[in-house]
């Protein structure tokens, strides 16, 4: 396969699902500002911009962090590289670029994702509700992905599109945990119900409050949450579960190519570390440093993907 | 136009190719038209074959209009083509050989030397090198247009990387979804061993070197193009890489693409851009398509380029009048299909009967494609008319003129039912080891009435082409 090819798919990925996160954060940005104590919670849209990286970009661009600049920022804004526009359209691109290495089902997919966006984007803004957006932009990554799953050849392309939706995806519940570790950790001189809202926010923003009741039961703690999304390999997000599929397809790709790769050596050095992580020992850390330090492996494992297999220089 | 030729009349009679088609038409309610219509623009939508218009700015997804009443040929008529497409394709590659050799027919004074040697496109870096089996261009497209019962004429030749040949394929397979009764009917020659034929073409000139079962690319200046969806269909049907200029590189003797398994050798390329995009070594050093030291590897029999660089030459408008001449030369025979009659404006004799008849003629660019560029004098304004005889007073030898022909025009959907328009048609000949053509080709269609221009740029349709079994 072209590595240029094998480019393009990574990035389908990678692209539709910082899509899904961007939906996902609005949706739970809009449903804290509905709570009745609002005011406690002002900057809970920043810290949303906080975890994607973009805080100042927004800042620049906008100035104060209301809703309806935010739902512009996330949403429609070309300019920022991960509003859901901008993700949508680059997905798109990068399946026209590589057609012929995607069947009818998928390309069809991103190409009506991209058609409708673009009739939203036409559409005047006040008859565009925000859950309608987020449903929406969350259909369309589940259309595409159910597309991949269903018809797509299980060959080195596929491998390729699993490794940017894990790796993507553990990046993300990583920055959403980082931005709210501080509730996770014991604290002084914060009611127990603000703490309890604010974890059900993080959940929700991953839709996994209900999964996490059905997996645990019983008062939420901060060992739990931490469990459940890092550890738990049930969790279809948790960072052992990335991990682990990004581990998968990386040893497809060395079995397929006979020949092993610094990226799988990466992974598998970090996954044997998971293996034998507590709540515990990641407490002990420290979770803010625990989750700096997966973020940055995880780069170094996407870096370690170009360069073995993206870039073309491999001899 | 009233006196064009409507291809399915003869006097009152309905030409027998058209008869089933007549009934056809006749039997067809205008809801189940539309809707069908309807039916058809949402498939090429879905499917992404769309065409970008240069220089218009606007959907960049535009549709190319697709219209549903066929074009037929029968048995005989394709017959005479066939021979005439392949004899023209012939001589044509035999002139590049020999211009870029001992050009044979300027010492014998057959064409005049500042016409090859002082032409834009003459390559002078591939002087005195022969291509696999002798073939610069291996996709010809042959623009013929029609004027009567038997009367076809050669309009323009295309040597380089003439497109379009997924409309051909992509029509017939509409057509065939939406009327599969039209196809039981009539006997319908099929198109879609194109790609099999193309396949066969491009390895069998693999070059020199290649000593395995060669691996063919398709080079495509990128998804910016307005023909990528072309390109990226035909790599589709071939199976073969799509490659852009970034994923090739020149190592010691060979071109490899860049793969996820490491550098893969290149053997033949059919590359869908320019000569002057290729390498930035030999040509334009600031293109960032090329792959840099591909000529290299091509003149020492690394790599074969298709059609290979230098091919330009043969096609362009002021040549165009010397084609018949070269088919005498070189095959000995006598052409099959006629050029249309041509005014060179760099001979004065040839300029002062343009300028006397500029409101008549239909005046081409020697260089220009895609319809840009020219003047249908009965079509104009005398404005229009007045600006080009300053264009062509500044640079004449940039000009060529024709009479404006009588276009046959075929049955055509239209808002108000079915009315003639005109059309033209483009086979493409493919030349490799063998010379080969699939009964069918584009045919192009001036949806509207009375317009003469088909290109697709400029609001041209297409539409299904039938070769009729015998």
């Amino acid at each position: 396969m072209l590595s240029r090819t094998a480019d393009n798919l990574y990035w389908i990925a990678r692209y539709m699902e910082r899509a899904e996160t961007a939906a996902r954060l609005l949706e739970v940005g809009a449903r804290i500002s509905l709570l009745p104590t609002a005011q406690g919670y002002r900057n809970e849209w920043e810290s949303i911009l906080q975890s994607t990286g973009t805080q100042d970009a927004f800042a620049a661009k906008y100035g104060e962090a209301v809703q309806r600049n935010i739902e512009s920022f996330l949403f429609f804004d070309r300019d920022n590289p991960s509003s859901v526009a901008s993700c949508i359209t680059q997905a798109r691109e990068n399946g026209r670029i590589v057609r012929t290495a995607l069947t009818g089902q998928v390309w069809d997919a991103l190409n009506t994702a991209f058609q409708d966006l673009r009739q939203f984007e036409r559409a005047p803004r006040n008859v565009l509700e925000l859950s309608r957006l987020t449903d929406w932009t969350m259909k369309q990554a589940a259309m595409v992905r159910g597309a991949i799953d269903a018809t797509l050849l299980r060959n080195d392309g596929y491998d390729f599109l699993n490794l940017g939706y894990a790796l993507e995806r553990g990046d993300a519940t990583a920055r959403l945990m980082d931005v709210k570790y501080y509730i996770l950790l014991p604290r002084v001189g914060v009611a127990a119900g603000v703490e309890n809202d604010q974890w059900t926010m993080l959940l929700r923003a991953m839709s996994l409050n209900r999964a996490f009741h059905w997996a645990y039961g019983g008062e939420v703690t901060a060992q739990k949450i931490a469990h459940f999304l890092i550890l738990n390999p049930h969790c279809p997000r948790a960072l052992v579960t990335c991990l682990s599929d990004t581990q998968t397809a990386l040893a497809r790709l060395s079995k397929a190519y006979a020949q092993g790769t610094e990226a799988q050596a990466k992974a598998s050095a970090l996954q044997a570390e998971f293996d034998s992580l507590t709540p515990e020992r990641i407490f002990d850390e420290g979770l803010h440093e625990f989750l700096s330090r997966f973020i940055r492996q995880t780069a170094e494992i996407a870096s370690l993907v170009h360069e073995n297999y993206l870039s073309g220089d491999m001899r | 136009m009233s006196t064009a030729f409507n291809e399915m009349y003869l006097g009152p009679q309905i030409r027998p190719p058209y008869a089933q088609l007549e009934s056809w038409m006749r039997a067809m309610p205008a809801d189940l038209r539309r809707q069908k219509q309807a039916e058809a623009e949402a498939l090429f939508r879905r499917i992404g074959i769309t065409f970008a218009v240069y220089g218009e700015g606007g959907d960049p997804d535009r549709l190319i209009p697709f219209d549903m009443f066929p074009r037929v040929f029968t048995h005989s008529e394709w017959a005479r083509l066939e021979r005439g497409i392949k004899q023209r394709a012939q001589a044509l590659n035999a002139f590049l050989v020999d211009v870029y050799g001992r050009a044979e027919i300027i010492r014998a004074g057959r064409i005049p030397p500042s016409l090859v040697y002082q032409n834009e496109a003459f390559e002078k870096s591939v002087v005195g090198f022969v291509p696999p089996k002798g073939v610069y261009s291996h996709i010809v497209g042959i623009d013929i247009v029609r004027t009567g019962p038997t009367d076809f004429f050669v309009l323009e030749d295309n040597c380089r990387t003439p497109s379009g040949v997924s409309y051909m394929l992509e029509s017939r397979e509409m057509m065939m979804r939406m009327f599969p009764d039209l196809f039981r009917e009539n006997r319908i020659q099929p198109v879609d061993r194109y790609h099999d034929l193309l396949r066969r073409t491009l390895t069998s000139v693999a070059p020199q070197k290649c000593r395995h079962d060669p691996t063919v690319v398709i080079l495509t200046p990128g998804h910016f193009n307005s023909a990528y969806y072309e390109h990226s269909f035909l790599a589709d049907l071939m199976g073969v890489e799509l490659v852009e200029g970034q994923d090739l590189f020149v190592e010691g003797e060979f071109v490899y693409m860049r793969t996820t398994q490491g550098p893969k050798r290149v053997d033949v390329i059919y590359r869908r851009l320019d000569d002057a995009y290729i390498d930035p070594l030999c040509f334009r050093p600031d293109s960032m398509l090329g792959i840099p030291g591909l000529m290299d590897v091509y003149r020492s029999g690394g790599v074969s380029i298709c059609s290979a660089p230098g091919a330009g030459v043969a096609d362009d408008k002021a040549v165009y009048t010397y084609v018949p001449e070269m088919i005498r030369f070189y095959l000995g025979e006598e052409p099959i299909l006629n050029n249309v009659p041509t005014w060179q404006c760099a001979k004065p004799d040839d300029l002062g009967y343009v300028l006397d008849n500029l409101g008549e003629l239909v005046v081409k660019e020697v260089h220009g494609s895609g319809g840009y560029g020219m003047l249908v004098g009965p079509k104009s304004t005398k404005e229009q008319v007045e600006t080009f005889r300053h264009k062509i007073l500044n640079d004449p030898a940039n000009y060529i003129a024709q009479p404006t022909l009588a276009l046959s025009a075929t049955p055509t959907f239209v808002d108000e039912g079915v009315a003639p328009r005109h059309v033209d048609l483009r086979p493409y000949c493919l030349v490799g080891e063998r010379i080969e053509l699939v009964p069918g080709g584009l045919t192009r269609v001036a949806l509207t009435e009375g317009s003469l221009v088909v290109n697709s740029s400029q609001g041209g349709g297409v539409k299904d082409t039938w070769v009729l079994a015998e």
